[in-house]
């Protein structure tokens, strides 16, 4: 078949941007069948296939596409499912647009294959009716694993299919991770998470929800009294960092954690059906130029507040979100104050935030990260009249775990020592990956990681 | 799913709970707390960890029905299961060297469910412990009699004198200091106006004052912040970092106005809570 020379990627149909600001249904509506296939003949299938460098677990791109060509779905799920256990999820949040989709042939002259809208097609066509992965029969041999992200879930998955009794243990009343607490239903529905999750059940994997290691059991317990033969810590970076300026503590003000886990997690959009609340009133401002912080804004453009800000001290051009998520967010209406950082939340005799000082930047020379510094332009202060201020400035890795296993070595930061390779710690069988061990990052890295912790640890533990 | 092994109520207001929870019961400590959800569309609340026993592996809480989940905790029975019990959590108290110190531990109102375990703990560690627990009447009277044994003495105090001694808790205390009673340590727990009373009587004779706040909480593992409170100037999260402090550094007005942060919200809870009481199911 003569490839489809068309330059731009077939676009996936989306729900109207003033319709989507007021519910929180899946923004982005995956492509019909007619326009995967459509899409799947842009693909050259390229010998050396550098689309697959870009990926951070070697899914193996151009064959994927090819069987959508063939209109085999189940054989493009099958591959799918050979390298990624969260296909679904991956093609729904990984940046495409740094990874494989920015090493595409195609994205010399105009845009490249669109390698997200396809992987999360063939996942959302399949995850229902393919046949159930049939595990190695258990071996005797047992890991446990801590946190149900991403990371945690793929280095569960991969050791299960070898053979080995995997139980996760999860903090949290619902596995997921950040899948689950953290990015909102509008970009990844929880239903699908669910469903991943569940398959990884039905091949055996055991979770134990609402159990915090460190606390309700140790590292050294599980291995010692338990009898696990090896750990895989994939705990996360969930311990939110706030600016530390006047007024933090003033009600109305959120990190986004708390924020994103009131909304997602515990459905406070939902609220007084469900009991948690949440308030975000008419003005919100969230500080921050993340995925996370445009996350947040959009849910609190979702809850009803009329004006929502991002807060960023640096230009656009500087922000670490996606674009399409800044694309997404000012298409819903949430506005950008650039250059622009806080100094003070201000309240009321009630101790409820009415506003946000905040200064002018300017940017100014490059800084160790080689992004411009800003600096405060005197003069330059103003207000914004606010009811909520969420502080989506980053998290570091929580210190429960490595507060309660001495002889787990840590970076200053927080971050768990381990082999880039292997996830090897400086305790014997114990390994650890994903944001736990670089911070915040993606998905697909924790998911990486999980799995060359898997590989490392039947290494270690099958003696070859 | 953590089934409810027993029930009591211990007044109109204060249930006792026995739930079977084996990892909780084989790790909790003096001080600590569990988080429970009642169901999927539940909130996530703290109580306090008021007995354990590792052996039945079980936790025992007691609860006030002061909002809409406690009042529904109230409406289940023994058999029934929770959908969510995670714990402990926090940290333990510290009693470091207490054998032989003299302590005041003073309980107000629900407090006393929180005051006892710990009064039952410092006396364990050979400490001298005095009891003193405010009621508002005497119908709000609780475990005194269970912990008549562990104490040396115990000193009741109610709002209008229906038992006991009429006043407030600091009165009962100040009482003591009065006539002579020397303490290494005062340990104060329940509202917070009543543990600032406390900690603002005892600054001036420096006696060091512990005092266990009850934040407002989600996650209760220092992910959310929600937790958060200023101590000696520091923000600190109840959850991990406490939640017992030092009660001369708390900043309670800052406190107290982020436990009102959700009142509204908690009255809507409130009245649909009394709905679905009379015949509304949740939707
Ligand atoms: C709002 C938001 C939006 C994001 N958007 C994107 C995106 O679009 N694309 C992308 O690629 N990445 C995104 N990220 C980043 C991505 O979600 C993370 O990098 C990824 O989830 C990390 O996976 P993980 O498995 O290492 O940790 P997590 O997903 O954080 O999972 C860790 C799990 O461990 C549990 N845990 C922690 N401590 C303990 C303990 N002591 N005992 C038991 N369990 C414990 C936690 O409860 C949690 O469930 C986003 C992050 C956030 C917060
Ligand atoms: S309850 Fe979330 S950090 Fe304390």
């Amino acid at each position: 078949m003569k490839p489809n020379m068309t330059p731009t990627k077939t676009p996936m149909p989306e729900q109207d941007p003033i319709v989507r600001a007021g519910n929180f249904q899946e923004v982005a509506l995956g492509y019909t069948p007619e326009m995967a296939a459509l899409e799947a003949t842009r693909c050259l299938n390229c010998k050396n296939a550098p689309c697959m460098q870009g990926c951070p677990v070697n899914v193996h791109i151009p064959d994927f596409i090819a069987r959508i060509r063939e209109n085999d779905l189940a054989g493009a799920y099958a591959v799918l499912k050979g390298t990624n256990a969260l296909p679904a999820v991956c093609g729904r949040v990984c940046p495409q647009e740094t990874q494989c989709e920015s090493k595409c042939v195609r994205g010399v002259k105009g845009e490249p294959v669109a390698i997200g809208r396809l992987e999360r097609f063939v996942a959302d066509s399949c995850m229902d009716t393919a046949a159930p992965v049939s595990p190695a029969p258990e071996n005797g041999k047992r890991v446990a694993v801590i946190g149900s992200g991403p990371s945690g879930l793929t280095c569960a998955g991969d050791l299960r299919k070898l053979g080995y009794s995997v139980t996760i243990f999860e903090a949290l009343h619902t596995p997921g991770g950040v899948l689950v607490y953290g990015i909102p239903e509008f970009r990844l529905p929880k239903a699908l998470v669910r469903r991943e999750i569940a398959t990884l059940e039905a091949m055996g994997v055991r979770i134990e929800t609402n159990t915090v290691v460190g606390k309700t059991v140790t590292v050294e317990e599980l291995m010692q009294e338990e009898g696990y033969d090896a750990i895989y810590i994939g705990s996360g970076a969930g311990l939110p960092r706030f600016q530390g300026i006047p007024g933090e503590n003033l009600n109305g003000v959120y990190s986004a954690n708390e924020f994103l886990t009131r909304v997602n997690l515990m459905k406070a959009y939902r609220f007084p059906e469900t009991d948690t609340p949440v308030r975000v009133g008419k003005a919100a401002a969230v500080i921050g130029g993340g995925n996370v912080a445009m996350d947040a804004a959009r849910c609190a453009k979702r809850l009803g507040a009329e004006k929502v800000y991002i807060v960023y001290r640096r230009g656009e051009a500087e922000m670490p979100a996606r674009r399409e998520e800044i694309h997404h967010a000012k298409e819903e209406g949430v506005e950008f104050l650039l250059l622009t950082n806080p100094t003070r939340v201000l309240g009321d005799e009630n101790g409820r935030v009415t506003g946000m000082e905040c200064v002018k930047m300017a940017l100014g020379e490059p800084d160790a990260s080689g992004r411009r510094r800003p600096v405060a332009q005197p003069g330059s202060e103003f207000t914004l009249p606010l009811d909520t201020v969420i502080v989506a400035i980053g998290n570091s890795p929580n210190p429960l775990v490595r507060s309660t296993t001495p002889g787990l070595e840590t970076q200053k930061w927080g971050g768990i020592i381990a082999d880039e390779e292997t996830g090897a710690t400086s305790l014997e069988n114990v390994y650890a990956g994903g944001d736990a061990v670089t911070g915040a990052a993606t998905v697909i890295l924790a998911m990486g990681a999980g799995k060359k912790a898997a590989a490392a640890i039947h290494a270690k533990l099958s003696g070859h | 799913m953590y089934r409810i092994l027993a029930k009591e109520r211990l007044n109109e207001t204060i249930t006792r709970m026995r739930v079977e929870a084996p990892r909780v019961a084989r790790k909790a400590g003096p001080g600590q707390f569990i988080i429970l959800r009642i169901d999927e569309d539940g909130e996530r609340i703290p109580l306090t960890i008021a007995a354990k026993d590792p052996v039945e592996g079980s936790v025992t809480i007691i609860f006030q029905k002061a909002g809409a989940t406690t009042a529904r905790l109230d409406t289940l029975e023994a058999g029934d299961s929770l959908q969510d019990f995670v714990g402990p959590l926090g940290k333990e108290s510290e009693f470091g060297d207490i054998a032989g110190k003299r302590v005041a531990v003073i309980g107000g109102g629900l407090g006393i469910a929180i005051a006892y375990p710990q009064a039952m703990a410092l006396s364990e560690h050979g400490a001298k412990v005095d009891m003193i627990v405010g009621f508002r009447n005497k119908s709000l009277e609780i475990l005194t009699d269970e912990l008549a044994g562990k104490c040396e003495r115990v000193v009741v105090m109610t709002d209008d004198g229906s038992n006991g001694r009429k006043g407030f808790v600091t009165d009962g205390l100040k009482e003591l200091l009065d006539s002579g009673a020397k303490y290494d340590r005062v340990i104060a727990i329940g509202p917070l106006p009543m543990m600032r009373a406390v900690a603002e009587m005892t600054r001036p004779i420096a006696i060091p004052t512990v005092v266990s706040m009850n934040s407002i909480m989600i996650d209760g593992t220092g992910m959310c912040g929600g937790c958060r409170l200023t101590v000696d100037g520091e923000v600190r999260f109840a959850c991990v970092d406490g939640p017992e402090f030092d009660g001369h550094k708390v900043d309670f007005a800052e406190a107290m106005q982020r436990g009102r942060m959700y009142k509204d919200e908690e009255k809507t809870s409130m009245e649909r809570h009394a709905c679905r009481l009379t015949g509304g199911a949740r939707a």
